[in-house]
């Protein structure tokens, strides 16, 4: 029986890796008439060491800072030619996302392309050793923004990436949760079909970089929904039509942060309590906000 | 081959250099078009964007990027997906690009850019020289430099038929000089379009980004691989020397013009003194040259017209019986006191039985203008080297001591 | 082999790779507990679990890193994972 995944098995991804669940859903929703770019990062490296690929759809890299642009050029250049229906989606992690490529995104978003961008967030640079990024949450202990004597970790919240995609009046921007594929899938497979830039931001916990089982990638991504830190939700032509609610089953976030090494310091050093306080404070105010 | 090349008045036109780019490439019937403004390069791409306005570049989407950087990066998905691509830039939008312009090369995508050269910063200045397009020397992209607006015309045709052969699939820069002739108004024959349509064929590469037949591309390669995929590269190079000349003399023969392939001569056969550039300043020597002549110094040209691949043999035939070679360059390799030019050509003589004297200006940098009298007083000093041997073997020309 | 201009390479070749050789526990089902909810098919970062024709599935052990998403994640609790004998 045919195989459910376009992304091939005996890609180097870590066991429990979030990127290739990511990966996997993505093209679920988007189907075979598509060609995905991703820029640098786990994702291309794990997939793409020559001569093989685990890409069952038409894909490219090219360079870390220029998904976007290079997936403007596709559909420019599809159209050119007369060639209909295909889709074309850029698919890369938060640092190539928010930090490094930020440009190439926010002109390919402005010049309106028919393209959905697809940012897999696992906040920090997993790549190249689990270093901080603009996605990187308030108190993570990363290897470049490490808890120590005089520092809790990363000392500033998340760049709200998809409040940026909104700004630039995109027709469809959601979020979605690794713990939740089949709110994902819909949400490419949306995304996809409508016509003009659109975006989705995908929570996805990484095993090595945030200091995990395997096993726990699902569990670790609800827990983050649960808390209120991560909410999902859709907005079409700039009103939101769409909101997870966490009802009776709220976590507080004491129980999403002591699941991973990243946060460790914060149960451990004087002061921590109050540090947890704050993160608390950030999943409160989301809450709030959204209404979860 | 002999190139008589025949003045075709009545179909001449006087336009600017720009609008004769920007008609050229409308003529090769791109596909895509990406580019970012920056003087001089600006003219190119606002005559397209009018073309593009008035509907008269079919099946063709114009870009509007908000960088360089993702100028050439949109030509990478375009070329990929088998669209013909073109941008122009300059400078410091070429500077920008570095990183893309390895990745085109190592992807083998032939996409063809327009270089207005222009000077970098710091001190910023946005006249004539040859230092960004130099920079960009090992990227892996074929460099050919135009002598005038009807030879920049032109090459943009030759390039694409050069950069799209399926023995070569490497890039290229058509490099004209920035204002000296972006912006200059003369006469010539705009690119025909019955003769370019039979000239250059459909682009057809073989492998394309398609979801009914699935490929990745830019992957990456590991130790085991690396090595030889940059051996196909320079093999590519290698191969694109004879197809540089075959380009330029299948050109003559279907339109009848002439402007070199990989270099051209001018009063070279009995030259004592030869002297060797690129670019416009190729005009200004000839008339020295001819000046000169009538002194009856023997004197000649050689035009290197592509700076990469490099055409080292074909220099050598030229100049191998000449008494003393000057070398002139519109960029510096700090640290070398030396031009590129002159640095690759005094290589190449290295382990030959040539034994000529090669000396070396840097001459124009950011626009300088570069009069007759300095040529002629370069010539003077060569002849100082034919008598008594080189004092000096690369220096700055016209330099003004009271300003340091 | 030889090499393709660009490195181009066809698809779904990472095929070739066997990860099963990763694994220190692997996903055994209990058949008598599965509900045949698919959720394990669908979260399997290595695409390893195989539908069969009766609608169960099973484990494709060329591939399963042995990462136990699936196990963690089964609703009925009919997946365990057992230490792999070398």
């Amino acid at each position: 029986m045919k195989s459910i995944s376009l992304l091939a098995p005996g890609h180097r991804g870590c066991a429990g890796c979030c990127d290739a669940m990511a990966a996997k859903f993505t093209l679920m929703g988007a189907g075979e008439d598509c060609i995905v770019v991703s820029p640098t990062g786990c994702l291309e490296v794990m997939t793409t060491p020559y001569p093989e690929t685990s890409w069952d759809i038409p894909w490219i890299h090219s360079l870390f800072e220029n998904a976007s642009a290079v997936a403007s050029g596709i559909e420019a250049g599809l159209k050119a030619l007369g060639k209909q229906g295909t889709k074309v989606i850029a698919m890369g992690g938060d640092g190539a996302t928010m930090d490094i490529g930020l440009q190439a995104l926010s002109g390919a978003f402005e010049r309106g392309h028919n393209i959905t961008y697809v940012c897999i967030d696992n906040e920090a640079y997993m790549n190249t050793g689990v270093q901080r990024s603009a996605a990187t949450p308030y108190g993570a202990s990363t290897t470049t923004s490490p808890a120590g004597k005089v520092s809790f970790g990363n000392p500033r919240p998340k760049k709200n990436m998809p409040a940026i995609i909104l700004a630039h009046g995109s027709p469809y921007v959601a979020t979605t949760s690794l713990a939740y594929p089949k709110d994902m899938i819909a949400k490419v497979k949306k995304a996809t079909e409508i016509e003009g830039p659109t975006y989705i931001h995908c929570h996805a916990p990484c095993t090595t970089g945030w200091g995990f089982d395997t096993s726990k990638t699902v569990e670790v991504a609800r827990m983050a929904v649960q808390t209120g830190l991560w909410p999902l939700f859709e907005v079409e032509d700039g009103k939101m039509t769409k909101v997870r609610k966490i009802g009776n089953n709220k976590k507080p976030v004491e129980e999403y942060l002591k699941m991973q090494r990243r946060f460790k310091h914060l149960f451990t050093m004087e002061g921590g309590a109050e540090e947890i306080a704050k993160i608390q404070a950030l999943a409160d105010k989301n809450i709030e906000e959204f209404g979860l | 081959m002999t190139h008589e090349m025949k003045t075709d008045k009545k179909n001449m036109v006087v336009v600017e250099g720009s609008y004769a780019v920007a008609h050229a490439v409308k003529t090769c019937r791109p596909n895509v078009i990406s580019a970012y403004p920056i003087t001089p390069q600006t003219h190119i791409v606002e005559d397209l964007s009018k073309f593009m306005a008035d509907g008269e570049i079919p099946n063709c989407e114009y870009i509007n990027v908000e960088s360089e950087f993702s100028a050439l990066s949109a030509l990478v998905g375009s070329s990929a997906v088998g669209a013909r691509s073109y941008s122009a830039t300059t400078s410091q939008g070429l500077e920008l690009m570095h990183e893309v312009l390895f990745n085109v090369a190592g992807m083998r995508l032939p996409i063809i850019m327009t270089v207005a050269n222009r000077a970098v910063s710091a001190p910023i200045n946005i006249w004539n020289d040859h230092q960004d397009s130099i920079s960009q020397r090992d990227t892996g992209w074929i460099q050919l430099y135009a002598e005038n607006i009807q030879e920049i015309s032109d090459m943009t045709a030759q390039a694409f038929k050069i950069s799209e052969d399926r023995d070569i699939m490497m890039p290229s820069m058509t490099c004209m000089d920035g204002f000296i002739l972006s912006h200059v108004y003369e006469p010539l024959v705009l690119l025909e379009q019955d003769i370019t349509d039979e000239f250059l064929p459909p682009f057809r590469p073989e492998r394309i980004l398609d979801p009914k037949n699935p490929m990745t591309f830019g992957a990456f390669a590991d130790p085991h691989f690396y090595t030889e995929f940059r051996y196909q590269q320079e093999r590519a190079m290698q191969n694109s020397l004879k197809k540089i000349e075959d380009v330029a003399n299948e050109f003559y023969d279907m339109y009848g013009r002439y402007f070199g392939g990989l270099i051209d001569e001018y009063q070279t056969e009995d030259a004592d003194i030869i002297i060797m550039a690129m670019g416009s300043i190729i005009g200004t020597i000839k008339d020295v040259i001819d000046r000169l002549r009538e002194k009856n110094v023997k004197i000649g040209l050689l035009k290197v017209r592509a700076f990469r691949p490099f055409p080292a043999q074909d220099i050598m035939n030229v100049i191998k019986d000449a008494k003393v070679v000057v070398v002139l360059d519109k960029n510096i390799s700090l640290g070398m006191n030396a031009g590129a030019l002159f640095i690759e050509t005094k290589s190449v003589l290295y382990n030959t039985d040539i034994d000529v004297p090669v000396i070396g200006y840097m001459i124009g940098q950011g626009g300088r203008d570069i009069p007759m009298s300095t040529i002629e007083k370069i010539v003077s000093d060569a002849e100082e080297v034919m008598r008594s041997g080189i004092k000096i073997e690369s220096q700055f020309t016209d330099l003004k001591e009271e300003l340091i | 082999m030889k090499i393709v201009p660009g490195a181009v390479c066809e698809a779904g070749t990472s095929r070739v790779n066997k990860t099963g050789g990763w694994r220190t526990f692997k996903p055994v089902y209990d058949y008598d507990k599965c509900i045949k909810c698919k959720l394990c098919e669908l979260l399997c970062p290595d695409s390893s679990v195989k539908p069969r024709e009766d609608g169960y599935f099973e484990f494709d052990y060329d591939y399963c890193k042995g990462c136990g998403i699936c196990a963690n994640e089964c609703p009925k609790s009919a997946i365990t994972m057992v230490l792999e004998e070398k």
